[in-house]
């Protein structure tokens, strides 16, 4: 192969599926190229035809009902440059998991779960390369090692089940790396792992990478890995290149409109550095957003969580009794005042959501006090909760396509509280409507239209419009916009603010992503294996970190700026220990220094 | 009124006239047709393969299977109709209590549906349809109870699934009662399971009439029904197919024809499956 040449050229393609009315174009017209030893970031949005692209460089798209409908797609292998678009099956077999890696999204579904690691891991390696068992095993641990698996020995025998998710990826990225692979595509490697795994992962693939030369094509949707990874950008929309150029080059000086959209759309940790309040994003192509969201100047609490404690039965044996308890949310304190929004943040398994949802009582807590504007929703029954309590708190849910009904109409669904909490009827009910479709900024046209017409940031406007239909003094959202496209999750967070300065709402805004929390919030919560460690205003929080959990936490985002890697050589996280506990395990309170005014520390002797 | 969509497919559109087209043999077959015609014996022609006389040929007793089969409709679809649909009344409500309430009402309830389970569903019928007596009526509610079982446990599972669904959640937040919460959040998401096992359990409570009947317990000889027809059938598979296979049709029509209508029928409910709604 002679120097400078690429070892992967992908001209025109072209990738159909087949529809019930014609094919469907997943890919319209495509090309860039990736030389030997650099990553290539494929980023783009969902329905973008990112991973069609790289389904289409293994011939994988096939399986899914495409076809790829023109162009070439070459790849340099020894015996000289194949076009793998009219490859024979024979070959491709060869080339798969030989001469090129892959590396899924879900490492929970991408390791077969009835056999061992080691089973997994030799196969390929007895097939392409004719390793004996024995030979074959040794190179399964050398691989591990490689990955930097804690007691490789042990793993090998272990079946994935009993392997984290970080883990089981590392050992998806060793099975990619078994037969030295000259190119690895990883399609959004990390996107369902935690933020510190993440890091790992990112530096793991980055490390080796450099150590064996071989090069990387990199899906992704998000931007701030990309900023991490990349050689070389390539940015698509709708089946279609945008822009392709050196990763400097697109962060700092982007041509198209539609990279200036989607990098503004971006919240990149940092930026909100000695900003006194939350502030919309200013979004290219639209007008921007007011909202006045600096704290009152004599903050007047409405939510009061005090000791607040859930635990969740593990049941086993014959009878199905308590066996132990998961320790969710473990005396969490806090304080919301009116018209502002407090953030927890913390990777999953935390507690964070067990929390939102034990205020709201859709999970009952254990014990501990929630008081809104003075009144125990605790001690309401399930009659008063349903009169009153829900009456003032409302809650946005993570999931777009789960949190309406499919069978009813939009009216229908924002217009049930104004209906059951007396609030409107008749034609005042649907002037009521049609406001807070305003309000949401849809047309008035989707009244009559079901969920599955709209799209996700469609139907979570939808889902806040009927949560903000009771006039609410608060929202608990959970991952609300987690679920989103980076372009609608700004255009959702922004509306959020917008009806937060309109209204004075109050939110309980639940995230595992620190830079969307920077943005949005007034104050911050750190939430670790069901407590609060360390919590106080953005500022605080952010800029002067003091808990070691939140400072590796932050340490651990990767940041929209390639000038600024934050990705490095072998990190290595604690592992989160188990919150499973046997019964009558009683933990100690969760005691607190105060660091600065507000500012409030674990004291870190108990777990 | 226009057709719904998914009736106006092949599919649906196939499925709705078969189904029509039994039910309207069923109902007008008995008005039309002597009630005898299907006793008649003609004992010259015992086991007569298709012919002008017997278009459809006869059975061991000289019967013509034409008719016996048109007549026999009425009693095979009546008990099959009556029992699914008693299955569902009983079986909805059940499941959706004890998937919708959980905790002690849950295993209170599905103790006792398992209790019904561990048994054949066949044996059950037999056992109640022994008890009550053999009639009409006492064969419909033999099947129905012994059908109720399957179907309650099926939409508990249901229940349970969309009772922890985010929509519900929200719906309980809005303020809705328990009962408009299951009538309006919960019913209609479960609905297409429901349909789907409906079908199903309407062509084995045919086959089910036909067992009680081979006992001696559902449709009394020398009355018609398609089960009784085809588990006579079973000496003269050899020597006379037909015997066999006018009946067997006649069950496979229906059971093609439920299923396509079934099928519709949920799409029909579905507004993701409705075609330029938008």
């Amino acid at each position: 192969m002679p120097d400078g040449s690429p070892l992967v050229s992908i001209d025109n393609l072209r990738v159909e599926f087949r529809g019930e009315d014609g094919p469907i174009v997943g890919v319209e017209d495509v090309s860039f190229s990736i030389k030997p030893g650099e990553t290539v970031c494929v980023v783009g949005e969902s329905g973008s035809g990112k991973s069609v692209t790289s389904l289409s460089l293994m011939r994988l798209v096939e399986f899914g009902g495409g076809r790829i409908a023109g162009g070439k797609l070459e790849f340099a292998r020894d015996s000289g440059v194949l076009d793998v678009a009219d490859a024979d099956p024979e070959i491709m077999q060869q080339i798969r998991g030989n001469e090129i890696g892959m590396i899924f999204q879900e490492p929970m579904t991408s390791l077969n779960p009835v056999f061992t690691v080691e089973r997994q891991m030799t196969d390929g390696l007895r097939l392409h390369r004719g390793l004996s068992q024995s030979k074959a095993r040794a190179r399964a641990l050398e691989l591990l090692k490689q990955v930097r698996i804690p007691e490789p020995e042990r793993r090998l025998k272990q079946y994935p089940h009993e392997l984290s998710g970080g883990m089981r990826q590392r050992v998806v990225i060793a099975m990619a790396m078994a037969c030295e692979p000259r190119l690895l595509i990883a399609d959004e490697p990390t996107t369902a792992l935690d933020v510190t795994i993440q890091a790992e992962i990112l530096a793991l693939i980055d490390r080796l990478k450099r150590e064996t030369g071989m090069a990387v094509l990199f899906i992704t949707h998000d931007m701030a890995v990309v900023a991490q990874m990349a050689d070389r950008v390539v940015v698509m929309f709708r089946g279609n290149l945008v822009e392709e150029g050196p990763v400097e080059q697109i962060f700092t000086n982007p041509q198209q409109d539609y990279t200036k959209a989607l990098l503004a759309a971006v919240p990149r940790l940092g930026e909100m550095r000695g900003k006194p309040a939350p502030e919309p994003m200013r979004l290219v192509g639209q007008s921007p957003v007011e909202a006045d969201l600096k704290p009152a100047r004599k903050p007047e609490p409405l939510l009061e969580v005090q000791n607040l404690t859930t635990r969740y039965p593990v049941k086993g044996g014959v009878f199905r009794r308590p066996v132990a308890n998961v320790h969710a949310v473990e005396d969490v304190s806090f304080t919301i005042n009116k018209g502002e929004t407090l953030a927890l943040v913390g990777e999953s398994g935390c507690g964070k959501s067990s929390c939102g949802r034990s205020i709201l009582r859709l999970t009952e807590p254990t014990s501990g006090k929630v008081l809104l504007d003075r009144t125990d929703i605790i001690a309401m029954n399930d009659r008063d909760l349903r009169r009153r309590g829900w009456r003032d708190m409302q809650m946005v849910f993570q999931d777009p396509f789960a949190s309406l009904n499919p069978y009813m109409r939009l009216k229908d669904q924002v217009a049930e509280p104004l209906m059951n909490y007396g609030l409107a009827s008749g034609s005042e009910l649907k002037d009521r409507i049609a406001t807070l479709f305003d309000h949401v900024e849809l047309p008035r046209s989707f009244m009559t239209r079901f969920p599955h017409e709209l799209s996700g940031g469609q139907r979570q406007r939808i889902a806040i419009a009927r949560a903000l239909a009771v006039n609410p003094k608060l929202i608990v959202a959970d991952e609300a916009v987690s679920a989103l496209d980076v372009s609608v999750q700004a255009q959702v967070l922004n509306l959020m603010m917008e009806l937060q300065s309109e209204f004075g709402i109050s939110f309980l805004f639940i995230s595992h992503d620190m830079a969307v929390v920077e943005r949005v919030s007034h104050r911050v919560g750190v939430m670790y294996l069901g407590r609060l460690v360390e919590t106080g205003s953005r500022a605080q929080v952010f800029e002067n970190p003091q808990h070691s959990y939140t400072r590796s936490l932050m340490s651990a985002v990767p940041v929209a700026d390639p000038t600024r890697k934050t990705i490095r050589d072998d990190l290595n996280f604690r592992p989160i220990p188990s919150p499973v506990f046997p019964l009558g395990h009683e933990p100690g309170p969760s005691e607190y220094t105060e660091v600065a005014p507000g500012h409030l520390v674990l004291k870190d002797n108990k777990t | 009124m226009k057709l719904p969509a998914a009736f106006r497919s092949s599919k649906g559109l196939i499925g709705a006239v078969l189904v029509l087209m039994i039910l309207l043999v069923a109902i007008i077959a008995p008005l039309v047709i002597p009630p005898d015609m299907a006793t008649q014996m003609d004992m010259r022609a015992r086991l007569s393969p298709p012919t002008l006389a017997h278009p459809l040929g006869t059975d061991q007793l000289g019967r013509d299977l034409m008719y016996r089969v048109l007549l026999g409709a009425h009693t095979s679809i009546y008990i099959a109709t009556a029992a699914v649909l008693m299955s569902i009344v009983i079986g909805l409500p059940l499941g959706l209590i004890s998937g919708y309430v959980g905790k002690t009402t849950d295993n209170i309830l599905m103790r006792l549906v398992d209790t019904l389970l561990a048994f054949p569903a066949l044996l059950l019928a037999l056992t109640i349809s022994a008890v009550l007596g053999p009639n009409l009526q006492n064969t419909i509610i033999a099947i129905g109870i012994a059908f109720t079982p399957f179907l309650a446990r099926i939409i508990r599972g249901e229940a349970l699934r969309v009772a922890q669904m985010p929509y519900v959640e929200a719906a309980r937040t809005a303020g809705n009662s328990d009962t408009r919460l299951i009538v309006r959040h919960i019913l209609p998401n479960i609905m297409p399971a429901v349909i789907v096992q409906s079908t199903i359990s309407l062509a084995f409570a045919i086959l089910a009439e036909a067992g009680l009947s081979f006992l001696g317990l559902g449709t009394q000889p020398p009355d018609a029904s398609w089960g009784l027809m085809i588990q006579a059938s079973r000496d003269y598979l050899d020597r006379a197919p037909w015997t066999a296979l006018v009946p067997g049709a006649a069950v496979a029509l229906t059971v093609l024809g439920l299923n396509m209508f079934g099928d519709a029928l949920r799409d029909a409910l579905d507004p993701r499956a409705r075609k330029g709604a938008t």
